[in-house]
């Protein structure tokens, strides 16, 4: 998860209060937030995805402040307009249809002014705008741009200009292939035909999006006063919120908020948009899902603690919160408020009746059957490699594959003696005789199954010792079998993983069930292993039905 | 102990090798006239020095004894280069090639010569013969050191030889495998006064039961007699039962808590389309926790089926559908719901379950103990298979203080009584918690897992009504480590034998 870093003097400013280092420890955690470290002067703190808007340390000092009761309530931001345009070619529409853009003037930046935008513009790439391909923000001094502005797509040979901390002009085909940034997000323009830019009207080139600004003309220095910011991408709404985020930060900076024409193919808007929202609150649903009694005074001091207004049993909700899309998200708000460590801990009197699996049971029935019997209990991942399911067992089953795991657990067990055979090849060093067993699931392809794919619980039991044979496995079996009374057959069959003429088809009610048997010793010699070994593996989930059946 | 139940304790060995001790102190020695094998009369030393009765010297000698030239030599009636100059005596002059008897090789004929000229027993001629001197004649009359030494006994300490016999060890010992020497260790054992006391009134060992047996107990022969007492103290050699694995002793206990309070076991698959692990608990199709390097996708099959309801989950998505909530406004994928990977939360089997549910089936709740499988790479905190404890209560009268309430309860009987909710975030519960503990141990508190109320973009779609469901998933290898003294979570299943043979049972 992300995290910000807080230049503590900057926040505190911010903030308005100065807290004991304990107290503040204690105020992020409960705000929503996870504090990572306090060293020196920074502070780090985790963000929860949901909330982008404290990926500034001003959005962060905002909500910080207000919860801590010093600046509450709703913060009004103020948008005048600039008169200034924005035309979208239709052109943009195949490869980064969207863009949302915003004036702000009065900025004055300094070294700590540009880390911090810096800092926003990053944080939110990589989070919200899911680095880069939902949404890229450009930042640039107004200044050096001259309005009106064109979001066009050229093609990628058309496009020359020089990329930010780059020595020369090159194409756009070339900022793929020579520029980091052209390395790192090429991918997001690869085999569009047009590349997007923003064009001012002396024809500069000010950037390329999502991959890099000019170096001429979208480079913030110190002393750049005025900023255009652009979000471009796929999906106009998720581009205004990030707008938001972005110019409430920047006018709590001290900048003033600007609003742009912007002149789509099908219509005008303009943005920034930074009114509240306003959605309705009920009182009885939030004091029934957080049980409690809150009074309307109440919630409203709990909701403007959290930076809502609060009018007429509406909340006005701030135009820099992306993450409200229900009332159940007002509620949480109201619970931080309140104090998750307010909340007294209760259990209702409701009767319900417990029930454990039925499988379960059998499954722990059977080994304390073989627990009885001194076999120890093994735990092992279902994840194996191909190489141990077939290679080490002499067969050739095809397993389920994974897409994305390491090649010594790339594979989804199809049975379960190569998981005992691991463990006794990991034991080689240990006292013999080595009797194991464990009941594990299985996965086969199916495809009358919703998944593709079914599972089956399988018991396997090995022994190993120097005097292992048949006859000790079998009277394993015949044990077991007694115990959850069930007679079985067995039939002579071929196995490769097992001596021929020394392995065993098992049978219940005329469906098979088991192998069982002495294992082959060219299997035990991939395994590395020179003391004999002997077992069976049963298949639990038939057997449960057929007892099931009885 | 006074000495009468000192000597009831005697083990038969220790009763067979104390009553030699008297006139015998050499463990050779006692190992004669015991007839005991080697083995069980250091035992029963061994014993009897625990309990004071006798006092054990060890020495460390160098002993010599005859090797294989050796004792060939005094089987064959004395050194070769004696039986050489007889054969030389017998003739005038003599060519070596004709000196010859069995097993006298070249390189012995070689050194015999040299032995013999050395001491002037020999001369040579002028054309090569051998003839035998006068002082020769006289060395054939008489034995030399060397022969008497080795007619004498063996083996014999070095460090006891004298003059003659000194000297003869020296020269012997520069020749090939007549003698051998080795370091040996010489045990004296002696009596105590104790000891001593003890022996005096040792009475007939027919008179002591060392193993009760039927026949005893048949013929009532044990009634005369006494039982020789055992030191019970004794460490015995160990021995390892079967057992159920450690971990799935503790699980069986933390599923007993669930039913206890009244939950019932939820079932179902580890493989899952990501329609039922991430879309049905509205975690957005952009989300980060689907990427390849949080979530195994399997490769064949690739895609599973979507059930029948799945237009509900998509109108979720895009627009919020009857719920109320706006959604998050992106299109959303059938493709990509049908998607199959391994369960990444066994919250997919709480959406499985409560999507069965009817509206008469309320309140009702339900826990599950299952595996989950994360893309990690396996550290000592991170393993890419392991278990979740997981638990829903659907009941429309639920809040947030029931879910500290059930919280608190579990963890109180898992050893944990101090139980705390922070802020947290989960796309599929609103409000969020995230679970700490206190620990005992660490004295700190720690993340034991996270927790919160399902949105009702979950509940409505999955139950067809909004109510509320307080849902948890903790995450097993830190509940659960501490009792075993586990601080590498890949011990949790690493299935070493002696770990497991050894390991603590879940005692709770």
């Amino acid at each position: 998860m992300p995290t910000i870093t807080l230049n503590k003097n900057v926040f505190e400013k911010l903030v308005g209060k100065k807290l004991p280092l304990n107290k503040l420890r204690d105020r992020i955690s409960y705000l929503g937030t996870d504090l990572e470290s306090i060293e020196g002067n920074n502070i780090t703190v985790e963000i929860f995805p949901n909330r982008p808007d404290f990926l500034s340390e001003q959005g962060f000092a905002r909500a910080f402040s207000s919860f801590i009761g010093i600046k509450t309530g709703l913060k009004e931001y103020k948008v005048d307009k600039s008169g200034e345009k924005v035309v979208i070619d239709k052109s943009v529409a195949k490869v980064r249809p969207f863009t949302a853009c915003a004036i702000v003037k009065g900025l004055k930046f300094d070294d700590e002014k540009i880390k911090e935008i810096i800092q926003i513009q990053e944080k939110l790439h990589i989070t919200y705008g899911r680095n880069r391909k939902k949404v890229a923000i450009g930042v640039y001094p107004f200044e050096k741009i001259k309005p009106p502005i064109k979001y066009m797509a050229k093609k990628p040979n058309e496009i020359k200009f020089r990329p930010l901390e780059f020595p020369k002009e090159i194409t756009g085909q070339q900022i793929l292939s020579q520029h980091p940034a052209g390395r790192e997000y090429g991918s997001l323009l690869e085999g569009k035909e047009k590349f997007p830019v923003f064009i001012d009207d002396n024809d500069q080139i000010l950037s390329m999006p999502p991959i890099i600004n000019s170096h001429e003309v979208g480079k913030i220095m110190q002393g750049t006063k005025d900023v255009f910011i652009e979000c471009s991408g796929f999906d106009f709404n998720v581009l205004s919120k990030c707008l938001n985020i972005i110019v409430c930060a920047l006018s709590d900076m001290g900048g003033k908020v600007y609003s742009m024409n912007l002149e789509y193919p099908d219509g005008k808007y303009t943005t920034p948009d930074l009114k509240p929202e306003e959605m309705k609150v009920d009182l009885e649903y939030v004091n029934k899902i957080l049980g409690l009694e809150l009074e309307e005074p109440s919630l409203k001091r709990c909701l403007e603690k959290m930076g809502y207004g609060y009018k007429n049993k509406k909340v006005l909700v701030p135009a820099y919160r992306v993450d409200i899309l229900h009332q159940i998200d007002l509620v949480e708000d109201i619970a931080i408020a309140y104090g998750y460590e307010n909340f007294k801990e209760e259990i209702p009197h409701v009767a319900t009746v417990g029930e454990e699996s039925a499988l379960g049971k059998f499954v722990n029935k059977i080994s304390d059957i073989l627990v009885g019997l001194e076999l120890l209990e093994t735990n092992t991942y279902h994840l194996m490699g191909r190489e141990e399911l077939n290679d080490k067992m002499c067969i050739d089953w095809s397993p389920i594959k994974l897409e994305n795991a390491p090649v010594d657990y790339n594979c989804l067990r199809n049975w379960m003696i190569p998981s005992l055979m691991k463990v006794l090849e990991e034991n080689r060093h240990h006292d013999y005789p080595q009797k194991i067993f464990e009941i594990g699931t299985v996965f086969k392809k199916d495809i009358k199954e919703e998944t593709n794919v079914k599972e089956f619980e399988r018991l396997a039991v090995l022994s190993s010792h120097s005097k292992v044979n048949y006859t000790e496995v079998k009277q394993i079996l015949d044990y077991l079998m007694k115990g959850l009374d069930l007679d079985y057959e067995i039939d002579e069959t071929e196995h490769d993983s097992f001596i021929p003429g020394r392995v065993g088809r098992v049978s219940v009610n005329g469906v098979e069930v088991a192998y069982m048997g002495e294992i082959h010793p060219k299997v035990l010699e991939k395994w590395g292993l020179d003391m004999p070994v002997s077992g069976f593996e049963l298949n639990i989930s038939e057997l449960f039905r057929i007892l099931n059946k009885k | 102990m006074d000495i009468k139940n000192l000597a009831n304790t005697l083990h038969p060995l220790e009763r067979k090798v104390i009553v030699v001790l008297d006139k015998f102190n050499s463990f050779d020695d006692i190992l004669e006239e015991t007839k005991l094998k080697d083995i069980e009369v250091m035992r029963a030393l061994q014993w009897l020095a625990n309990k004071e009765l006798v006092k054990i010297d060890e020495e460390v000698k160098e002993r010599v004894s005859l090797d294989k030239n050796g004792k060939f030599y005094v089987k064959e009636g004395g050194l070769p280069e004696k039986r050489f100059l007889k054969i030389i005596n017998e003739k005038e002059k003599i060519k070596l090639s004709e000196v010859k008897f069995a097993t006298l090789d070249k390189n012995e004929k070689n050194a015999c010569l040299g032995i013999l000229k050395k001491k002037a027993a020999i001369s040579i001629l002028k054309g090569g013969e051998l003839s035998i001197t006068a002082h020769g004649k006289r060395m054939l009359d008489k034995e030399s050191p060397e022969e008497q030494f080795l007619k004498g006994d063996f083996p014999v300490e070095v460090g006891s030889l004298k003059d003659l016999d000194k000297l003869a060890y020296d020269n012997l010992k520069k020749r090939k495998s007549i003698l051998k020497t080795e370091i040996v260790k010489l045990r004296t054992v002696t009596l105590t006064s104790l000891g001593r006391d003890l022996l005096k009134d040792l009475g007939d060992a027919g008179d002591v039961i060392d193993v009760l047996t039927p026949k005893m107990i048949k013929d009532g022969s044990w009634k005369k007699k006494q039982f020789r007492g055992y030191d019970i103290k004794i460490n015995v050699p160990s021995v390892f039962g079967g057992k159920r694995h450690f971990v799935n002793q503790s699980i069986d206990y933390i599923k007993r808590i669930w039913l206890d309070l009244g939950f019932k076991e939820m079932e179902g698959n580890m493989v899952q389309s990501s329609f039922w692990d991430l879309d049905s608990l509205f975690v957005p199709q952009d989300h980060p926790a689907r990427e390849m390097q949080d979530t195994f996708y399997l490769k064949n099959p690739k895609q599973g089926k979507l059930p029948s309801f799945f237009k509900k989950i998509k109108d979720v998505h895009e627009n919020g559908g009857d719920t109320g909530s706006k959604g998050w406004q992106s299109v959303w994928s059938e493709e990509r719901a049908k998607e199959l990977l391994l369960r990444t939360h066994t919250t997919v089997l709480s959406a499985q379950t409560i999507n069965k549910l009817k509206k008469e089936d309320l309140p009702a709740k339900f826990f599950s103990v299952g595996k989950v499988f994360r893309n990690e790479t396996l550290d000592w905190k991170h393993l890419f298979e392991f278990y979740q404890v997981e638990g829903i209560v659907v009941d429309p009268d639920a809040n947030l203080k029931n879910l500290k309430g059930y919280l608190r309860e579990f963890f109180g009987k898992m050893g944990y009584p101090d139980v705390r909710m922070r802020p947290a975030h989960f796309p599929y519960t609103e409000p969020s918690v995230e679970v700490d503990v206190y620990h005992p141990v660490k004295k700190e508190w720690v993340e034991f897992g996270g927790a919160g109320i399902f949105r009702p973009e979950v509940t409505k779609p999955l139950i067809g009504v909004e109510t509320p469901v307080l849902a948890w998933g903790l995450g097993m290898p830190r509940i659960i480590s501490g009792y075993f003294k586990i601080t590498d979570i890949r011990d949790l299943y690493k299935n070493d034998l002696k770990q497991m043979r050894e390991m603590k049972a879940w005692i709770k």
